[in-house]
């Protein structure tokens, strides 16, 4: 009796990375998934039990919070882990549902441009705020804080 | 009115009760009913005795009601890991679930494992799942003259790796796992827990060459920590803590 031919196996294994991209993924969600919940839960805490509540939020609370550099930095640092953790969540998920390399590209350029758009525009926000613009309503601003700036 | 002694029941008799199996069926060429490939469900209606496991409702579908059911088991014991299918929606072998224990009063319903082409009726092809458990290279590698005598192993070094060791392949783990039933790269959860057996064996030198494989894109970091390979496996293997001591091994460097 003869010994079965070997053949290949019929399923391969299609691109094999060789670098560290998966693991330090794995990595960046973890510490980042921590720091968002304390980030995000102490931001809830703030904006919502503190003082009036959930009534208390309008233009003038906002601008009265990023007076203060903690503040800019805390919703900064929110912005852009949530944005890269999300994103990079996604990522996962088209990399298991989407089946044809021609959907997953097209999905994660979709993903990657999103992502870079709300980040540089809160970013943007976040740095170029103005609290006291010219000609509004003094009554929707700030009154304590632009008068201490000398803008009203 | 007359006393009447009831009859005692027979010594040793064994009680029985009615059941209604429900099978997902397929036939890649056909019959009367039902197109070649065409998934289709169909109910048997047994009397089934109270020690029956599921793989006797089989046998008696098989053997005494309709003889094209088809479905893999070699040793009806628990042991090889033939006879894996999706009991109630859970992965369970067929050899070592009572009928009794699955609420006989409503149908049972019984499925090939999922994420694996069904070559008919409860048989999947096993192939892509095999595949998996090769590339990880499940022997032992050494270096260095073969000595004489075996390989001695402490007590603890062996403790080390012991879970893992009572892999028997049945594939429920991994055609538990929801990554593995989307995503059809993921090496699955029982390839991770045959490189662990050997990853962590302190006669082994291939550790290394086996975490370079695990830290590939398929590999342990698709893992998300669902669990449903640990409450899949018929051996009660920890999976998932297994999984996570290989991510662990390739993130401290240190086995």
């Amino acid at each position: 009796m003869q010994a079965p031919e070997l053949k290949a196996p019929a399923f391969v294994r299609s691109g094999r990375s060789r670098t560290q991209v998966e693991r330090w993924s794995w990595i960046f969600m973890r510490a980042s998934g921590v720091i968002l919940i304390v980030l995000i839960f102490t931001h809830l805490f703030i904006n919502l039990l503190t003082g009036d509540g959930v009534n208390q939020i309008d233009f003038a609370f906002v601008a009265g919070k990023w007076a203060s550099p903690l503040w800019k930095v805390w919703d900064l640092t929110m912005l852009v882990l949530a944005m890269i953790h999300g994103g990079n969540g996604m990522r996962l998920l088209i990399n298991d549902y989407a089946r044809t390399t021609w959907l997953r590209k097209t999905l994660k350029v979709a993903l990657a441009t999103s992502v870079t758009l709300i980040i540089v525009l809160g970013s943007l926000v976040i740095f170029t705020f103005d609290p006291c613009p010219e000609g509004t309503d003094p009554a929707l601003l700030n009154i304590e804080l632009c008068e201490d700036l000398g803008r009203l | 009115m007359t006393a009447t002694a009831e009859a005692p029941a027979e010594i040793g008799a064994v009680e029985t009760f009615e059941v209604t199996l429900r099978v997902k069926r397929q036939n890649p060429e056909g019959n009367d009913a039902h197109g070649p490939g065409e998934e289709y469900w169909e109910e048997f209606q047994l009397t089934c005795l109270a020690t029956d496991r599921v793989l006797d409702a089989l046998h008696q579908i098989k053997w005494n009601v309709d003889g094209t059911l088809n479905f893999r088991r070699s040793c009806a014991h628990g042991v090889c890991g033939s006879d894996a299918m999706r009991i109630n929606a859970k992965n369970r072998l067929a050899c070592s679930t009572l009928l009794k224990d699955l609420n006989p009063a409503r149908p049972i319903t019984v499925e090939p494992i999922a994420g694996l082409p069904v070559l008919k009726d409860l048989i999947v092809d096993m192939e892509p799942f095999f595949a998996s458990y090769r590339e990880i290279m499940p022997f032992l590698m050494t270096t260095g003259p073969t000595p004489e005598r075996e390989r001695l192993q402490s007590p603890e070094d062996r403790e080390r790796f012991d879970d893992t060791t009572k892999c028997i392949l049945c594939a429920a783990c991994t055609t538990a796992c929801p990554v593995f039933w989307t995503d059809g790269q993921y090496f699955g959860p029982q390839a991770i827990v045959g490189a662990h057996r050997f990853i962590f064996d302190s006669r082994d030198e291939g550790q290394w060459e086996r975490l370079e494989i695990l830290n590939d894109r398929a590999g342990v970091w698709k893992c998300r920590t669902a669990f449903n390979c640990t409450e899949a496996c018929p051996r009660g293997i920890e999976v998932t803590k297994a999984i996570s001591e290989v991510k662990h091994a390739l993130n401290t460097g240190e086995v």
